[in-house]
């Protein structure tokens, strides 16, 4: 503000049309003339593509040629261009800070009617920019080191995936799960569709991989407890939850199991969904990786009470795994990158109660058939009511429960009709059973999908187009006599059906975890409105977040198959990479610092900073902010009562310049 | 004829205080008189506006106006006084940022006219007469000055050279300007001549004051009997000191009274209230808007406490009616 | 933009945060929605770094209204600049009250990056209610007050013969 007059700045402005984006919209050779009249404005054009090469290329040449130091483009938003055009700044012999980039796209031409108004924005916008970008200051990047090691958040699919890419290519990773086994879903499911490989075939290697590897450091039953830091440099504690087993010791011969007091399974087993029972000591299922044991605290006895026979310890015996000491363990590691694959969860079912499950037993949800038909699974792959003997002779899969409904989640799970395709295909295969699906629209669309739908038709399975209405057990003639009524509309036949089946399978959609809110503020990312992480761009960077070395991978970004889930793991891991491999990221330089001679050392600001960056100067009585731990919030800078705090990029002088010149007719 | 510099004070819409402060120099005045001519100064010597309407232009070396500008008297003297001085000194906090007085600007002429004539308890005036401008009875004619829309600090009526802060300034300030303006030394135009620091450097408390206080609660200086070691604002007073040029030795505080503002803000701020807001709510504590609207309520005039002395230049000037 | 009071049309000057508010106009963008086109965005890092004397500088420079958006409480990039964005927001809108602004110009909205819709939906209802209020325009304001000096000004000026300055 009372820095001394220096020669005037020489402005380029460059208005993009963005093909007809923007051009179709606002009259962007008006807003280039427009703007050749602002003050200092030196060269102002029109282009048709300002990202281009050639518009790049114009801005290079401008520079030179007239001598600019100060470059605004009118274009799209800047979280997509503006690393783009500060680099043709830089290529043009310009400091890359000395740019200004104005939203006409996004802000304007995308959601204004075309005329007048939306060029008089795009006039005011440009006209703010110029004003600004005079006061812009040339400023250095600053870059911070990459942390080789990297976290990932979820050991489904997408978490072993990502594990492995990186700890083949030399990574160490810390791979935190929360249950005590890794496998995720996938180690549910019984065959994959379309192709019909078993999943325990294609997951089971995998997984060993991860527990053997020598660059993973598995942590199963374990949470996040608190993340710290940022890009290259994020400080993770990790809490391990008791099992009471002390993983070194343990060799899974499961003989503590065996020796439990309880001489039969007494408690769901979570594994196979409540369908067997297991003990309070047990193995989640016979390739848990780590393949260890674990005492469940809630159940266990001795854990509950103290007094138990400890007959497991006795069986234990001279390896002495058993710890009924054990404690909850804080870990904390350094990492550079993280990698959620947090997942999701299956749609409660319950929350649809005219379909009947939970009210009639033979109401069952599709995760629950993929255990009954799995060979490992409690019935050993026989497809049984829950009598456990009677065979089904018809079923009944209902499509879209949870999913594309007003009433619970608007959206497609994308698995669904693949899946129940799948099961009726094993179910029909397993029983020989009639299978109906009853479905919205068929969707397909993946490699191999739409010939599995012609397959299951020509199998005989029988496709009803329509939303069920009501399952009931109100039977009205002989034939539905001891079934379940199926009521739905036949919108291709044209009248109401009722059909009466044994056996009703619910297809559940997918749902963001109950904890999906706690779990991104934790690591500081943003959600959709319906509680799936955000990635940085749909298209673009979908893997990314908003937050630097943070990505995500797998269903936790939005329901997803194996196949899509393992490229994008695929996708979180090379991203990870290319921080890791480059060592170093650039840094925006808009942190904060104080001016010592303008600072009443009035301690105001250093209470404003999340991260502890400002501290006082005891022996010179002023503040003091520590620019590597700046993030550039600015909350101080508004906070300081004398103006004695200064901000890159978002200084006083610049951002009131762009409010005056904003208003300015 | 003397070749002293000539020296002019005036006396605008003030209390009178400024005027004091000039007599507060005690033995230092004398130095004063004895270097200057002190050609126009109708609080203590007899002047007319005649006589400053017979001098030459920019014949006054440095005049020293104090008090806001309200009427059109006080604009027409600003006016004359610019053109016969050389150097244009707002002197003190009315001059300087509208002042006490440029808390009217709350409030419309109209608002006022009523009040004081009308409806004001003490007042007695059936036929509701109010001032006039013009008056004329038995062939005499008589003007009285107008009251003008709104308070304006000096600059806001004319160009104003340098700014001596304060309600009132120190004598020490004036003093150093007057040393100043006679040794030649004098900083860029338009500086205020203080330092360009707030009053908390100076503030002999503020080494006690915690990096965090996060109030819960606003206190008036009535309700409370301060620790006069501790810093006030911790004590949960409204101390100004963080957002006011300092340069007063932190007076007040000396006095155990909180800071109120009256040297107006530092050089980068803008807007001296809504600079003063921003740290005041920044330094309230709680998450949740029931809590942070209670202890803010401790705050139950905030454009009388933020702009006790600058309300004339807060950006948006007064009251919008 | 025309003033002319026929077809005067609100001016509503938004600070969105970086990360929640703003992203949120970028989706709104991507998904073309349609909303009034009197808004002019600002971009800060985080509504923490909004001084509310930027606020009273847009009123003074002609804003007809001011629309700050952050991040939802609990979900700040930076933690937690909303919290103080709220401190500094409650103790402002008293203040713009008791200086006469009504209560419709200024507004502090949390609209995380995915809710791209209530930028339409707070964009359109703000410029209906500011426009049912009509113009601020303080720079008019202020202009008409200071009429009154222009008269004296020039008699001051008028009734002083030129009488140069006397060398010392």
């Amino acid at each position: 503000m009372n820095e001394p007059t220096k020669t005037q700045p020489r402005i380029g402005v460059y208005i993009c049309h963005c093909g007809t984006n923007i051009a179709g919209v606002v009259d962007c050779k008006a807003v280039a003339e427009t703007a050749a009249q602002y003050p200092n404005v030196v060269v102002s054009r029109d282009y048709k593509y300002m990202c281009s090469d050639p518009g790049q290329a114009l801005i290079q040449q401008d520079i030179k040629e007239h001598k600019l130091d100060r470059i605004v483009v009118s274009s799209c938003s800047p979280l997509l261009h503006e690393h783009t055009f500060r680099g043709a700044c830089e290529k043009g012999g310009l400091n890359p800070y000395c740019f200004q980039m104005v939203n006409i796209r996004e802000h304007d031409s995308w959601v204004h009617e075309k005329g007048a108004a939306a060029t008089d924005k795009a006039k005011d916008l440009t006209r703010a920019a110029v004003s600004r970008v005079a006061h812009h200051k040339p400023l250095e990047t600053k870059t911070t080191p990459i942390h080789p090691d990297v976290m990932i958040v979820g050991g489904g699919i997408a978490g072993i995936q990502a594990a492995l890419t990186l700890a083949n290519a030399g990574q160490h990773v810390y791979l935190v799960e929360r249950e005590p086994t890794i496998g995720g879903y996938m180690a549910k499911f019984d065959k994959t569709f379309p192709t019909l490989d078993c999943a325990a075939c294609i997951l089971t290697p995998k997984m060993s991989a991860v527990g053997a590897h020598p660059n993973i450091t598995l942590w199963t039953y374990s949470e996040v407890a608190k993340v710290d830091g940022f890009v290259g440099n994020y400080k993770v504690v990790v809490k391990r939850k008791p099992r009471y087993i002390i993983e070194d010791l343990c060799v899974g011969c499961n003989e503590c199991v065996t020796a439990c007091v309880f001489k039969e399974g007494k408690f769901e087993d979570e594994f196979n969904m409540g369908l067997s029972k297991r003990k309070p000591v047990y193995m989640p299922f016979p390739q848990a990786t780590p393949p260890i044991v674990l005492i469940d605290p809630e159940t266990c006895i001795n854990v509950k009470t103290g007094k138990c026979k400890k007959t497991c310890v006795e069986a234990c015996g001279d390896r002495q795994a058993i710890d009924f000491t054990q404690k909850a363990e804080m870990k904390e590691v350094q990492v550079g990158t993280i990698i959620l694959a947090t997942g999701f969860q299956p749609f409660d079912a319950k929350r649809i109660p005219q379909y009947g499950y939970g009210i009639y037993p033979n109401v069952y949800t599709s995760l629950e058939i993929e255990r009954l038909v799995n060979a490992s699974g409690p019935t050993e792959g026989h497809v049984v009511l829950r009598d456990g003997k009677t065979k089904p002779k018809s079923v009944g899969i209902v499509h879209c429960v949870g999913s594309r409904d007003n009433k619970t989640h608007r959206w497609c799970s994308r698995v669904c009709c693949m899946y129940s395709m799948k099961l009726a295909h094993l179910i029909k295969h397993h029983t020989d059973a009639e299978v109906f699906n009853f479905y919205i629209d068929i969707r397909a669309p993946g490699k191999g999908y739409e010939e599995f739908y012609e397959k299951l038709q020509e199998e005989g399975v029988h496709f009803i187009r329509g939303r069920v209405a009501e399952v009931t057990d109100w039977q009205m003639s002989k034939e539905e006599e001891g079934k379940l009524v199926i009521r739905v509309e036949d919108t291709l036949a044209g009248f109401v059906r009722r059909i009466p089946v044994d056996m009703v399978v619910l297809a559940v959609g997918l749902e963001p975890h109950a904890d999906s809110q706690d779990v991104r503020r934790q690591f500081n990312i943003s959600c959709s409105t319906e509680g799936w992480f955000l990635e940085r761009h749909p298209k673009l960077a979908p893997v990314n977040t908003f937050t630097d070395g943070i990505f995500i991978a797998g269903a936790c970004q939005g329901p997803k198959d194996i196949p899509d889930t393992v490229a994008q793991a695929g996708a979180a891991a090379a991203e990870a990479l290319s921080l890791i491999k480059a060592g170093s990221i650039e840094l925006e330089p808009n942190t904060a610092f104080v001016v010592a001679e303008e600072c009443s050392g009035c301690k105001t600001c250093i209470p404003m900073c999340p991260y502890t960056a400002i501290s006082r100067d005891d022996v010179k009585k002023v503040a003091v902010i520590n620019e590597a731990l700046c993030k550039g919030c600015g909350t101080c800078v508004a906070a300081c009562p004398s103006g004695a705090i200064k901000q890159n990029l978002f200084d006083d002088d610049e951002i009131t310049s762009e409010i005056e010149a904003i208003l300015a007719k | 004829m003397s070749t002293k510099p000539k020296i002019g004070f005036y006396w605008c819409a003030s209390c009178g205080g400024c005027e004091e402060s000039v007599v507060d120099l005690a033995e230092d005045v004398l130095m004063v008189v004895g270097a200057v001519d002190i050609v126009f100064w109708p609080c203590a010597m007899d002047f007319k506006k005649a006589d400053v309407e017979a001098m030459p232009d920019k014949s006054i070396v440095a005049t020293l106006l104090n008090g806001a500008i309200r009427s059109s008297e006080q604009e027409e003297m600003a006016h004359l006084l610019r053109r016969k001085s050389q150097v244009l000194i707002a002197y003190g906090s009315c001059a300087h940022t509208g002042g006490v007085p440029g808390l009217a600007n709350q409030f419309t002429r109209e608002q006022i006219m009523k009040y004081v004539y009308e409806d004001a308890p003490t007042m007695v005036n059936d036929k509701k007469t109010r001032p006039q401008t013009h008056f004329k009875e038995d062939g005499r004619e008589t003007e009285l000055p107008q009251l003008r829309n709104v308070v304006r600090a000096l600059d806001q009526v004319v160009d104003v050279d340098y700014y001596i802060p304060g309600c009132p300034p120190t004598p020490k300030l004036l003093k150093d300007a007057v040393l100043a303006l006679l040794s030649g030394k004098l900083p860029p135009k338009g500086s205020v001549l203080a330092p360009n620091i707030a009053v908390c450097q100076q503030c002999k408390r503020n080494d006690s004051k915690p990096q965090d206080i996060s109030l819960t609660e606003f206190k008036r200086p009535h309700q409370i009997i301060a620790d006069p070691e501790k810093c006030l604002l911790a004590q949960g007073l409204p101390c100004l000191g963080p957002a006011t040029r300092g340069g007063c030795d932190a007076v007040c505080i000396q006095g155990n009274m909180p800071c109120t503002g009256c040297f107006g803000p530092v050089d980068n701020v803008h807007d001296h209230g809504a600079k003063i807001l921003s740290y005041l709510a920044s330094t309230a504590a709680g998450k949740e808007q029931k809590d942070i609207t209670k202890t803010l309520a401790g705050i139950p005039d905030p454009v009388g406490t933020f702009y006790r002395y600058g309300l004339a230049k807060c950006v948006l000037r007064g009251k919008v009616s | 933009m025309e003033t002319k009071s026929n077809n005067w049309e609100p001016r509503i000057v938004a600070f969105f945060c970086n990360w929640c508010t703003y992203t949120a106009a970028d989706l709104a963008g991507v998904s073309r929605m349609k909303y009034a086109p009197n808004i002019r965005v600002i971009r800060l890092m985080c509504s923490g770094r909004l001084d509310p004397q930027y606020v009273m500088m847009a009123f003074a420079k002609g804003a007809d209204g001011v629309l700050i958006g952050g991040c939802h409480p609990g979900d700040c990039h930076y933690v937690e600049g909303n919290y103080k964005t709220l401190r500094r927001v409650t103790l402002l809108e008293r203040m713009l009250h008791d200086l006469g602004l009504e209560k419709e110009r200024f507004r502090l909205e949390w609209i995380s990056a995915s809710e791209g819709d209530k930028v339409k939906k707070v964009v359109n209802e703000m410029v209906e209610q500011v426009r049912a209020l009509g113009p601020l325009d303080m720079p008019g304001r202020f202009a008409d007050w200071d009429k009154e000096m222009e008269e004296l000004e020039a008699h001051v000026n008028h009734s002083q013969k030129e009488i140069p300055a006397h060398v010392h």
